[in-house]
């Protein structure tokens, strides 16, 4: 039994494996100890990592190590429609999904009492805008100096109607015909191949993610690529 | 310089059992691995990656400028721009201290030449008891960017030798990127500031020593025609 997906060609004219442009650059943020941006299509993310600094309150402190601290926030401006600046719900929510992952590659053992704050601002959304934060986050971190096991590359993969797909974009999130559209934002650490973050939003058979996994590893590949050379090309 | 590229975390740097991981590296079985951004250097056998950018993180034996913002029974606290302040015990003070003058010593808002005696889980601790460390008294104190302290001292002291030459001035770097100009003259100061910040813009450039001589002879001769002095007492260590 096998049906025809009614999502057959992307609107863009890419491939089913194939991301979006990507673009990165180290370096944006002249005043942070270490900042970076990461682009894919038109959604983009900018990443400022200051610290390790001492934490305040002071209760919080942990003298084994340190503590990081992410903050995820879309501007006013992002999408079609205004958003309120600020903490919400969702970016609460996404700020502890991107620490969560980024905790398990930083070490920061060796800052004790003392915090690294993330701050993730999305300048400009079209879906996938946390895996773009982590993108530019690991990135950022990087720059500053944080020691880390190792880097982590982000996409969201999804399944379209029955068609797995990479990168999905807004347009591609909104699709309602046949099955719909199911969003899986994933996180894949650059050398031991873990997954660090997999949330899911929408039906998928298991075999179905197994596949679309499979493809967003080789995504990340890419990804990884893109990042690794934005920041060999800094000269400071 | 043997080898000099630069690695992101997780990359292997190089495979085999003859080489050492030191900082900045690790070994994953058979492989010595980044974890942190930065410039690989291999020396003999020991492989340490060099950070080129993020906050100056004290390690033992380097020496600092720093500024005294507290005290107590014991000693003096220090700041010198890292999270955590050193700790400046009074018997490692090489002279005579009544523990109930400590101001008298060194007061709120002095600033010291020290250098880092250990650190520890407590926090860092410093000592004066070395040669060239004690209060900052006249000259210019500026900031560079603690990474590029490397390049200003130049390999083995090259560099901050070539521009106390050139400026007669006397020179402490601070590795957390303060750096001490003392000259007879305020213009010598002046000008070994110039020299200095044009070494940390152009800290990538390929024979920097001969484009800061070219710039140093374009900002004119010294004007104290003073002998060069025999008391070099600035510090210099290597990274």
């Amino acid at each position: 039994m096998v049906e025809k997906s009614s999502y057959t060609k992307r609107e863009d004219g890419r491939k089913m494996d194939e991301t979006r442009p990507l673009r990165a650059k180290v370096g944006i943020v002249p005043s942070a100890d270490g900042s970076a941006m990461f682009e894919t299509g038109t959604t983009r993310a900018i990443a400022a990592v200051r610290g390790p600094r001492i934490l305040h309150p002071q209760h919080m402190q942990d003298p084994r190590r340190g503590l990081l601290r992410v903050t995820y926030g879309m501007m006013p401006f992002s999408v079609w429609e205004r958003i309120r600046p600020g903490p919400s719900r969702r970016s609460q929510e996404i700020s502890k999904v991107i620490e969560w992952a980024l905790s398990s590659i930083v070490d920061l053992s060796e800052f004790r009492n003392s915090v690294v704050d993330v701050f993730i601002q999305i300048p400009q959304a079209d879906a996938g805008t946390r895996v773009a934060g982590i993108n530019a986050a690991v990135m950022a971190l990087a720059h500053a100096g944080i020691p880390m096991k190792e880097m982590i590359s982000a996409v969201a993969v999804g399944k379209i109607d029955k068609t797995l797909v990479v990168d999905v974009d807004k347009e591609e999130e909104d699709y309602k015909e046949g099955e719909g559209s199911t969003d899986i934002p994933m996180c894949i650490l650059s050398r031991s191949k873990e997954i660090a973050l997999l949330q899911l939003d929408g039906k998928i058979s298991p075999d179905d993610l197994k596949k679309v996994i499979e493809m967003g590893k080789k995504a990340c590949e890419k990804i990884h690529e893109v990042q690794v050379k934005a920041l060999k090309e800094i000269k400071e | 310089m043997a080898e000099r590229k630069i690695v992101v975390p997780g990359e292997t740097i190089i495979t085999g059992e003859d080489y050492l991981p030191g900082n900045g590296t690790k070994r994953e079985d058979e492989d010595i691995v980044a974890n942190k951004f930065g410039l690989v250097d291999i020396s003999d056998r020991l492989v340490k990656v060099i950070p080129l950018s993020g906050r100056y993180i004290p390690r033992r034996g380097n020496t600092i400028i720093g500024q005294v913002v507290d005290y107590n029974m014991k000693g003096w606290m220090i700041d010198f721009g890292n999270t955590n302040k050193g700790f400046l015990q009074v018997s490692e003070v090489p002279w005579y201290i009544n523990k109930n003058e400590l101001l008298d010593h060194f007061d709120f808002g002095d600033v010291l030449v020290a250098k880092v005696d250990s650190v520890t889980a407590r926090g860092i601790d410093l000592t004066i008891k070395v040669k060239g460390c004690g209060k900052v008294e006249q000259g210019i104190l500026i900031n560079i960017n603690p990474n590029k302290v490397p390049r200003v001292i130049g390999k083995e002291g090259s560099m901050v030798t070539t521009v106390k030459e050139m400026t007669n001035c006397n020179i402490t770097v601070g590795q957390n990127g303060v750096i001490w100009l003392k000259g007879d003259e305020i213009d010598d100061e002046l000008k070994a500031k110039k020299i200095i910040e044009f070494i940390s813009e152009n800290s990538y450039v390929d024979g920097l020593t001969e484009k800061v001589k070219e710039f140093a002879e374009s900002l004119g001769k010294s004007k104290s025609k003073k002998t060069k002095k025999t008391e070099d007492e600035s510090v210099e260590d290597k990274e």
